[in-house]
């Protein structure tokens, strides 16, 4: 089993990601994380697919969604030279006090933005891969994570 | 000014388009108005499933594309097995269905289905038109998508005041429409293809597994020419009979479950599997891990998904069965048959063990399959339901060309057989269509009746009659103690139902009144119904067994075909 990222360029036309996303859930095949948003031209959008799977699994997964007459493109940039990133946004339990500046120094740590500020809690904003993001998670959980949002991951090919 | 109903006309024309199958209802009503003085023929079945079998039976006849129109809600709902079967079996349709007005979609309306999203998994594409300048464009691209690469169902969803905008023609959108995602590769690659030519010229064992993607590429003659050139045996999928014929030295026959016993052999024996057009249904290799099990795997098909699906192959080939095929014999510098100790070991099978009949005075319908098969020549085209007369007619009508046999195969499809071959008869009127059909699979759309009656169809209904769910009691009979759940039929006059819509018919019930009975049938010139009361616990075989090697089969060669 490895974890393949696809970068699926397709038509920005209504119903194109149901139709990725259930051909996914169709052939069983399990989405890890799928992230969606126009790109460089407005007519096209591009998806960035995350699966779990052995080689042959992934290339039905390709070719299968190459069937699929809206997708222009599929690129598996898993191998390739590449940079990825996922958005987080934590709300975390912050007393006024000792822990709301442990937080904030962790927050500093890890280059998050507080975005918001409340009596009880506080609002952290991260970037980056997949790891920098569970790391801070695991800092923050003695404190109490109210709610915790990830975008799912984007890839773009190097160079 | 133009309404969408009218541009939608326009653009069935420019496709081509000479005849179409359909049920009103209110939403295309527009459409209907406009069929009323139109010359495009429309023919009114009696089930919208009918429609789209009927469309497609068209298609498997003559290679176009097959058209449906049925209204919104449950009209389009009825569809959705009809367009399942068509997608499974690669088959060109184009569905039109009628929808709410834009303004009441996603509102649970009257008669709303959301039948794009609906049919998303059972078709090769769909479109939800929301704009009348749309409609050439949309219907120009569903039929390429349609009749292009590996062919399949398209569906148009049309709302309904779609149907009645009126629209500036100088406004409609051109209809080289861009489809920049959808480019199927035809042309094989040619160092791929020589690779496959060194392993023919090393094997000592070839063999041609033939499926129904030589019968959608026209590539029956490539394939003749490809198997005489090394002298190579052939077999065919239950969708490919009729690729080579039936007499010719070479064929074998149909090979998996209910498959040849000598092609059975000669896929367990060979040493190179050369696959054409098809794609390892279960049906067809048994327990996969026994299937050529010595071989080494060639592979040509035009859709790349199926390289590599179920079995990886050792050279595969993506393109179309005719291109590549004839590519292969055109770059073939040794010819001749190298590999005569086979040849001549496939053809002792063969002789060994044929299918067989029981000759006991009793009413056999593989008797009745092959006397069709006499009368006619081998000619015609015969239309299956599903079931055991499926298989017979597989295993004993002698076809030989293709689209002469039309059978639904991927899904198969109880109900599927009548209406297609209603559908087969406007595709080819003048050739003689016979349907053959169980009394369980004929009752599932026998108010088409009504249809044959009205347009007067000169098919030829040939029921072989067991009143048994036939195969699931032979399922029943050999794999669960026979204990007859739910399968027995109680007799049914079909001969006066056939009366009642003013058809004519007969019932047979001994083997000398076989013969009479089918002249007299395809001697008549309109439609003719035959009741053939056959053996009624009568099995198919040979039979592999779910989940055995294909070799391993029971009811081998044997005389009396009702004791496995
Ligand atoms: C729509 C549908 N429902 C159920 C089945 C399952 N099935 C396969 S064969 C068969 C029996 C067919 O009986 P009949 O049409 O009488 O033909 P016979 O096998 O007796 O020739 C059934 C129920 C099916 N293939 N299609």
């Amino acid at each position: 089993m490895n974890q393949h990222i696809l970068s699926v360029l397709v038509e920005n036309k209504s119903g194109v990601l149901a139709r990725v996303s259930g051909l996914f859930s169709r052939r069983g095949f399990n989405i890890e994380s799928l992230a969606v948003g126009t790109c460089e031209t407005p007519d096209m959008s591009r998806i960035t697919i995350v699966v779990d799977g052995d080689d042959t699994h992934i290339e039905q997964v390709k070719k299968q969604l190459n069937k699929l007459i809206d997708v222009i493109k599929i690129t598996d940039i898993t191998e390739n030279e590449h940079v990825e990133r996922e958005l987080s946004l934590i709300k975390v339990h912050a007393d006024p006090g000792i822990q709301r500046s442990e937080i904030m120094q962790v927050a500093g740590i890890f280059r998050a933005n507080i975005i918001d500020v409340s009596q009880k809690a506080l609002v952290l904003e991260i970037t980056g891969d997949s790891e920098k993001i569970l790391a801070i998670k695991d800092l923050l959980e003695p404190y109490g994570i109210i709610e915790l949002v990830r975008t799912g991951r984007v890839a773009l090919q190097r160079g | 000014m133009k309404t969408g109903a009218a541009l939608l006309i326009d653009s069935l024309k420019e496709e081509g388009v000479k005849v179409i199958f359909g049920y009103p209802g209110g939403s295309v009503l527009p459409v209907y108005d406009e069929l009323y003085d139109s010359d495009l023929r429309h023919i009114l079945v009696r089930h919208e499933q009918a429609a789209v079998h009927a469309a497609d039976g068209y298609a498997r006849a003559s290679g176009k594309v097959g058209v449906c129109l049925s209204t919104s809600g449950p009209g389009a709902c009825n569809l959705v097995s009809g367009i399942a079967t068509a997608n499974m079996d690669s088959v060109p349709v184009v569905a039109l269905t009628g929808q709410v007005p834009t303004g009441m979609l996603g509102n649970d309306a009257f008669q709303e289905s959301d039948i794009t999203g609906i049919t998303m998994p059972v078709t090769k594409h769909n479109y939800l038109v929301k704009d009348a300048k749309e409609i050439k464009r949309v219907v120009s691209s569903a039929f390429h998508i349609a009749g292009t690469g590996r062919k399949g169902p398209v569906l148009i969803d049309l709302p309904k005041d779609v149907l009645t905008q009126a629209v500036d023609p100088k406004d409609v959108l051109s209809k080289d429409a861009e489809l920049r995602g959808y480019k199927p590769t035809l042309k094989g690659h040619s160092r791929q293809i020589k690779k496959a030519l060194d392993m023919i010229y090393e094997a000592k064992k070839p063999l041609v597994y033939a499926g129904g993607g030589v019968i959608s590429s026209g590539a029956s003659e490539e394939l003749k020419e490809f198997a005489e050139l090394f002298c190579i045996p052939v077999t065919t999928t239950l969708m490919g009979l009729g690729a080579i014929p039936c007499d010719h030295p070479l064929n074998l026959g149909m090979l998996g479950m209910h498959g040849t016993e000598y092609a059975n052999y000669a896929v367990t024996e060979c040493d190179l599997l050369i696959a054409v057009g098809a794609r390892f249904d279960d049906r067809v290799t048994g327990n996969i891990k026994y299937f050529a099990p010595n071989a080494k795997i060639i592979h040509m098909d035009i859709d790349p998904a199926e390289i590599g699906k179920n079995v990886c192959p050792d050279v595969p080939i993506v393109g179309d069965a005719k291109l590549v095929l004839s590519e292969l014999c055109k770059m073939a510098e040794k010819k001749g048959c190298f590999c005569e100790p086979w040849v001549k070991q496939v053809k002792t099978w063969r002789e060994n063990h044929p299918l067989a009949i029981a000759d006991d005075g009793k009413l056999h319908p593989q008797y009745v399959i092959r006397k069709l098969s006499e009368i006619l020549d081998s000619g015609g085209i015969i239309v299956s339901e599903v079931g055991q007369n499926q298989m017979w007619a597989a295993q004993h009508y002698g076809f030989r060309r293709p689209r002469q046999w039309i059978s639904s195969g991927g899904l198969g499809t109880m109900g599927f057989g009548f209406p297609a071959a209603i559908g087969a008869c406007f595709a080819k009127p003048g050739e003689t269509v016979v349907v053959i059909a169980g009394d369980g699979s004929f009752q599932m759309n026998i108010q088409e009746l009504g249809t044959v009656a009205q347009y007067e169809v000169p098919l030829k209904m040939v029921i072989l009659d067991n009143m048994y769910l036939g195969m699931v009691r032979q399922w029943q009979e050999l794999f669960y103690d026979r204990r007859y759940s739910y399968t027995e039929l109680p007799p049914v006059d079909f001969v006066g139902i056939a009366k009642a819509y003013g058809i004519k018919g007969m019932l047979v019930d001994s083997v000398k009144e076989v013969e009479p009975a089918l002249r007299k049938a395809v001697d008549y010139e309109g439609p003719y119904l035959l009741d053939f009361r056959i053996e009624r616990e009568e099995n198919v075989f040979p039979m592999v067994p779910a989940g055995a090697a294909i070799s391993e089969m029971i009811g081998k060669h044997c005389k009396n075909a009702g004791e496995p």
